[in-house]
């Protein structure tokens, strides 16, 4: 009886802590994204010397100057404006673009699909051959293979996106023709496929079209590859370094004298712990991706919500910007968030 | 009077010779260590090249040749030309001089700023600790570059207004490394002797608080300078930093985007000079951190 009373006990008690914790969550990231609308709120309202001017465009007649300063509200107090702001944001509504004339908030929906695609495909890349080239570093360290592997994560961190991008253009698709140039898809094939999920990798096979699909794999494959590169050099340089913290621990050491084999001792034993770290560390490169994207997409011509952030600040668009600033500061505040929480769940350690 | 053992003395009798002896010290650890050493030449190279830049340069970096342009590279022009007939060589050369001044303005603005905020706040504590945090926790919770674009559209584009971006978007990470040392000693008692002995904060803040940080901001500083100038780079090649016809690395990468699949070089050899100055950054910076934060060493 005792012992069934202390169960449902325990059991309460860890639903009450995960509501708890759900909560504390809830207000951290309303909090963070409040925070982040200040931030959009103050550089399109304050940063500008002439906030009308910055959301007309300085091509605007006296009509629509006026107009925009009416309805931009700019008579009243800051904090009246901040709220209508916000209050504006969370009805979905991110003013209009003046170099599309659409809704900035339907413009996005437009171009994120084609961002996500990028950015996912690159973290796949960047975790298929950053783990294990992390773990390889730590096993061999000080060799050769972990030399060539702290260069590369070194190089992650100095060659700017852009260039290699373009020396990948150059090499690839002018030199040896391996890969399809900049866009998405030959303009041949634009449009075909019905959009289901906005993923046209995802949607050419929904359709069925093969050869769809394999001309916008020859298009995302190089972007993808470069962006895949930069998470590769943050990855393994951490895997490495929480691989080393557990190779030297006892209990693999006892593993090996057990005769436990060298890859059970390194994939089960020592890899087992670093997992739940290792989730926080692609959470945190998934995100970076995002930001990644904004110069890579600019040298693919690749229509995702980077190139539309780069082609509203060429047109001094200020609300487009503004728009495109929060899409990826939410989605990168929420990764954030995210990642923080699975850590909390999947590590015992932290529960108590 | 500055000898070995002068400078090596384990009790020292004035504060000039301690700092002196702890900085000699210091100095062999990274001469011993060669990645640093390389860093180190590299960033010395910069700093002699943006010095020098008249007397190294063979041409004038703005002077326009039509006869010469899109030269490959040759003997009489090492990296070749661009679509003005340009040495591009010299460019880069002069481009040295904005790279330098834009690391060392972003480093001048941002890190006294966070380090006097972060340890205000980690000092104080309290309702003033728990305002400053919330910001820096929303600054640091932005990706850097999205950040520094929007501050640009807004401020208009232009080298000091990238500069200012760039600054604005840095100095919450130095506010939360000073805010974490600071909280670490701010309540031991050599802290609360100088309080005794009448000290006001500012004093205390000035004096025993901030030279502890020092060395930690130095070691981030450094970590963080390639990641400034991929930073600056990324403006430039938006149109968005300097402006033509400034030969800054970025925007000439950015004019050799049409070149790139028949004169790969107007668009390659300003993006050599990045890497090699952004290594030269990170080197250095591994090596300072062994050195001057042994804790952190091995670590991302």
């Amino acid at each position: 009886m005792a012992i069934a009373d202390n169960s449902t006990d325990g059991s309460l008690h860890g639903v009450m802590r995960f509501v708890r914790s759900l909560a504390g969550f809830v207000v951290v990231v309303a909090l963070t994204f409040l925070g982040l609308l200040a931030i959009t709120f103050f550089i399109g309202r304050v940063v500008p010397i002439d906030p009308v001017l910055s959301v007309v465009g300085d091509r605007a007649t006296q009509e629509q100057y006026d107009a925009a300063k009416i309805a931009m509200g700019l008579d009243r107090p800051l904090i009246v404006q901040f709220f209508s702001y916000v209050g504006n944001v969370l009805g979905g509504d991110l003013g209009q673009s003046v170099s599309t004339n659409r809704a900035v908030a339907a413009d996005l929906v437009r171009v994120f699909p084609a961002t996500l695609e990028l950015a996912t495909l690159g973290i796949i890349i960047g975790v298929l051959l950053g783990v294990p080239m992390g773990v390889a570093a730590a096993v061999y360290q000080g060799r050769a293979a972990d030399q060539i592997i702290r260069v590369l994560a070194l190089l992650g961190y100095s060659v700017p996106a852009f260039w290699l991008g373009l020396v990948g253009l150059a090499v690839f698709y002018a030199g040896l023709g391996w890969v399809a140039g900049p866009g998405r898809i030959d303009i041949f094939y634009d449009g075909i496929v019905p959009p289901v999920t906005g993923l046209l990798l995802i949607d050419s096979l929904i359709a069925g079209d093969t050869d769809i699909f394999f001309n916008a794999l020859d298009h995302i494959a190089l972007p993808a590859v470069i962006l895949g590169f930069f998470s590769l050099a943050y990855i393994a340089r951490m895997t490495r370094s929480f691989m080393l913290d557990q190779l030297g621990q006892e209990y693999v050491t006892t593993a090996r004298v057990k005769g436990v084999a060298e890859w059970r001792v390194i994939w089960v034993h020592a890899f087992a712990p670093i997992r739940v770290p290792l989730i926080t560390v692609i959470g945190l490169s998934y995100a970076g991706l995002l930001e990644g994207s904004v110069m890579i997409e600019t040298v693919f011509s690749w229509p995702g919500i980077g190139n539309y952030l780069t082609v509203a600040l060429l047109n001094a668009d200020m609300n487009a910007v503004l728009g495109a600033t929060l899409v990826i500061g939410s989605v990168f505040i929420f990764i954030n968030k995210i990642s923080d929480v699975l850590y909390r769940i999947l590590d015992p350690r932290s529960r108590s | 009077m500055i000898s070995r053992d002068w400078l090596l003395d384990t009790s020292p009798t004035s504060r000039l010779q301690a700092n002196a002896g702890r900085a000699y010290i210091a100095a062999g650890q990274l001469l011993r260590n060669p990645l640093a050493v390389i860093g180190g030449i590299i960033i010395l190279l910069l700093i002699l090249t943006a010095a020098f830049a008249p007397w190294i340069a063979p041409e004038s970096p703005v002077g326009q040749n039509l006869q010469n342009r899109l030269l490959p590279p040759s003997a009489s022009h090492w990296m070749g030309t661009d679509e003005l007939g340009r040495d591009i060589f010299s460019r880069v050369i002069y481009g040295s001089r904005i790279t330098l001044m834009i690391v060392a303005l972003v480093a001048v603005i941002s890190a006294p700023l966070g380090l006097i905020i972060g340890a205000v706040s980690g000092y104080f504590g309290g309702w003033i600790d728990r305002i400053i945090m919330g910001v820096t926790d929303v600054f640091l919770s932005m990706p850097k570059l999205i950040l520094a674009l929007a501050f640009v559209a807004a401020l208009g584009p232009g080298i000091e207004n990238a500069i200012i971006a760039i600054a604005i978007t840095a100095w919450p990470a130095y506010a939360r490394i000073a805010r974490a040392e600071t909280m670490t000693f701010c309540n031991s008692e050599f802290i609360a002797a100088t309080r005794l002995l009448g000290a006001s904060h500012m004093r205390v803040i000035t004096r025993h608080v901030l030279p502890l940080c020092v060395s930690s901001m130095i070691v981030r500083v450094t970590l963080d300078m390639a990641g400034i100038i991929l930073t600056a780079a990324g403006l430039g090649f938006l149109g968005l930093g300097a402006q033509p016809p400034l030969p800054e690395w970025g925007a000439m990468i950015s004019r050799g985007r049409t070149f790139i699949l028949d004169q790969w070089w107007v668009a390659t050899m300003p993006g050599f000079a990045i890497i090699l100055v952004s290594l030269g950054f990170c080197f250095l910076g591994d090596g300072l951190r062994d050195v001057l934060d042994p804790k952190q060493s091995g670590k991302s």
